[in-house]
């Protein structure tokens, strides 16, 4: 991979506290990275780590062939859009992104340009003058978006922009986003806590988890092959099986199947089951091809039934009282006791870590 | 909300005080800024502009609102000089030792301004500290006589009283000032000067003007200072008032100085309440 930013083996403490061990993660140009965490995990430290608001404690960041981190913030061709926006208060929305201009002595006549079609590229150009205060969080959003992008960085930083922002703009500020990323080619490093967002925005999603990097993948593959017990839980909804293993066969609470590979290992692991991967029998419409090894059925009793929209959740008890959670199209009023079935490739073997 | 009677039960207090202690008092001395004092030494109540009409011919009076006024001035720019950077390293600079350093710039706020007054006496005096220490080291053979008893003395010492005046409202502005807004400025490119000038002073500027406001307003009105540093030549305006009040027994001309100088102080007010206005940015 050709990397533009390259985090080697960052730490960082506060006062006594380790936010962040071992952080090691390279960022390809014009790739679009997600910081994904719970808080209190350390993604806005490692966010301000490469912004330069914060010394790592040990390890160090590049970019390209320049060493970042021991470069004061100004002197990085990094950008940041702040979680509170951060817009000057006393400058116009012209003038705050034109900042960034100004600064690095663009020229005079080359300014008023410049902000113009940053504005336009956001829909935003009859706003010019007005101060910060007049406008909406999605417009201020947008502002701020811009400015740090009219600088043309290397690399765009974004701290939580749309937590502030209420569930309908903010989804079409994601797709703004997006497109707007892949308008500019620029990379984007994205931070935030919300795993859906993470899924819809990302080319790789990066989970950390207690200061230290879970899994790092692409959205799909983070979801279809949680390499953890915690991954496999964070992003999205799981069954965990822990499961007896001999001879290629797993068994939990009564039910059986074949392990893909050759592995012969004995002893306790612990499988991820979606929900969506189970199917209720009968329901299933005939044709459709099952993985290899043919699917694995088993009986359970329905102990609730959540609707919805276009899919019902099931709480379902297997024999040994243990529930699963099973996710099928919308149906009507289920009742006692039916059969299941998943496919062995779907049960993803995942590492059972605990936070170090 | 409120009803109407308790609106007007807890407004009746605050008004009732102002009523009785301000605006009455005010009424009465406004009313003697027209009166005359007799050649017996008893106040007339003849109606003239005549007090207001001594104010404006005779250069005295005009002269020491001036000097007042140039005092006033030194003070404020002073405080602010002062004032300024040490609200600056506090909000700043200082992290863990903050309170602590803030309580030392409030200390002095504590002790008596007779004290404090007594003290630059003391300090400034012709066998005072100053002198005492700079005949200890032959820089001057005899003590030097212009510290004490001069307009110099008198902005020193009201440069000292009312700094922390100035200190407190800049330090309040800065402490206001988001610090993710500083962030911003040097993620843009710009270097901490330029930070400065160009996000946090200008966020700043509400407090600095209150101060210099505070600074100024009351180093007019002093009158303390230059009665016990000021010696002849540091004579402010408020101490010919009270001289006009008192040994003169000139009321009448006194109450119109003291009504030309809340003129110019409401005028004042006015006048910064509408720049802070505009440099509001909420």
């Amino acid at each position: 991979m050709n990397s533009l930013l390259s985090i080697r083996d960052v730490a960082k403490k506060f006062q006594n506290r380790e936010v962040l061990r071992g952080i090691s993660l390279d960022v390809a140009s014009g790739e679009f990275l997600t910081i994904l965490g719970e808080s209190g995990s350390g993604k806005t430290t490692l966010l301000r780590l490469i912004a330069g608001f914060e010394q790592p404690d040990s390890g160090e960041i590049w970019m390209a062939d320049e060493r970042l981190d021991t470069l004061p913030p100004h002197r990085r061709h990094v950008n940041t859009v702040f979680q509170s926006y951060a817009l000057f208060p006393h400058l116009s929305v012209f003038e705050n992104i034109a900042y960034g201009l100004r600064v690095q002595h663009v020229a005079k006549a080359e300014i008023p340009s410049r902000v113009e079609r940053a504005l336009a590229m956001v829909k935003m150009a009859e706003f010019e003058h007005s101060p910060p205060s007049r406008l909406s969080g999605g417009q201020q959003q947008r502002v701020a978006l811009v400015r740090a992008l009219v600088n043309r960085p290397q690399v765009l930083l974004l701290d939580e922009p749309l937590s502030a922002l209420d569930a309908n703009l903010r989804r079409q500020m994601q797709i703004e986003l997006k497109l707007l990323q892949r308008e500019v080619g620029i990379t984007f490093i994205f931070v935030t806590h919300d795993q859906e967002e993470a899924m819809a925005l990302s080319d790789r999603i990066a989970l950390l988890r207690a200061g230290v990097l879970e899994q790092v993948a692409s959205p799909r593959e983070i979801y279809v092959r949680p390499a953890t017990a915690y991954t496999a839980k964070f992003i999205g909804q799981t069954n965990l099986l822990r499961a007896q293993v001999s001879g290629g066969v797993a068994t939990a609470s009564g039910i059986s199947w074949r392990i893909a590979g050759t592995s012969s290992e004995s002893g306790v692991a612990t499988f991820s089951l979606r929900p969506e991967c189970i199917r209720l029998l009968g329901q299933f419409a005939p044709g459709v091809r099952m993985a290899d090894g043919g699917p694995v059925r088993f009986r359970a009793r329905i102990k609730t039934q959540t609707f919805g929209g276009a899919t019902d959740l099931l709480e379902v008890a297997l024999s040994d009282e243990s529930s699963l959670r099973v996710r099928i199209p919308s149906h009507g009023s289920l009742q006692g006791e039916a059969e299941f079935e998943f496919a062995p490739a779907d049960a993803v073997s995942v590492r059972e870590s605990e936070p170090n | 909300m409120y009803t109407r009677a308790y609106k007007a039960t807890v407004a009746i207090p605050p008004l009732l005080w102002v009523t009785i202690f301000l605006l009455i008092p005010y009424a009465i001395l406004f009313c003697y800024s027209f009166w005359q004092v007799s050649p017996l030494q008893v106040i007339v109540h003849a109606w003239s502009f005549d007090n207001y009409r001594e104010l404006v011919r005779n250069p005295v009076y005009l002269e020491v609102l001036f000097r007042s006024m140039r005092i006033a001035g030194a003070v404020t720019i002073l405080a602010l000089l002062l004032g300024y950077p040490l609200a600056y390293f506090l909000s700043f600079c200082a992290t863990r030792r903050k309170d602590l350093f803030y309580q030392l710039v409030i200390i002095p706020l504590w002790v008596s301004y007779l004290v404090r007054g007594y003290a630059w006496k003391t300090i400034l005096g012709s066998d005072g500290v100053l002198n005492g220490f700079l005949q200890y080291l032959h820089i001057t053979s005899h003590p030097v006589e212009f510290f004490l008893y001069s307009p110099f003395a008198v902005i020193l010492t009201l440069t000292h009283i009312y700094t922390p005046f100035t200190f407190l409202p800049i330090y309040a502005s800065l402490e206001h000032v988001p610090r993710n807004l500083v962030e911003a400025s040097q993620d843009l490119g710009a270097s901490p000067f330029r930070t400065f000038w160009h996000v946090v002073f200008p966020l700043s500027l509400p407090g600095v003007l209150a101060g210099a406001t505070f600074a100024f307003v009351l180093t007019l009105g002093d009158f303390l200072a230059p009665l016990l540093v000021g010696g002849p030549s540091g004579i402010m305006i408020s101490n010919i008032v009270v001289s006009l009040f008192g040994a003169a027994y000139n009321w009448p001309l006194g109450a119109a100085i003291s009504f030309g100088m809340l003129v110019l102080v409401v005028a004042l007010l006015f006048l910064v309440e509408r720049v802070e206005k505009k440099l509001s940015f909420s």
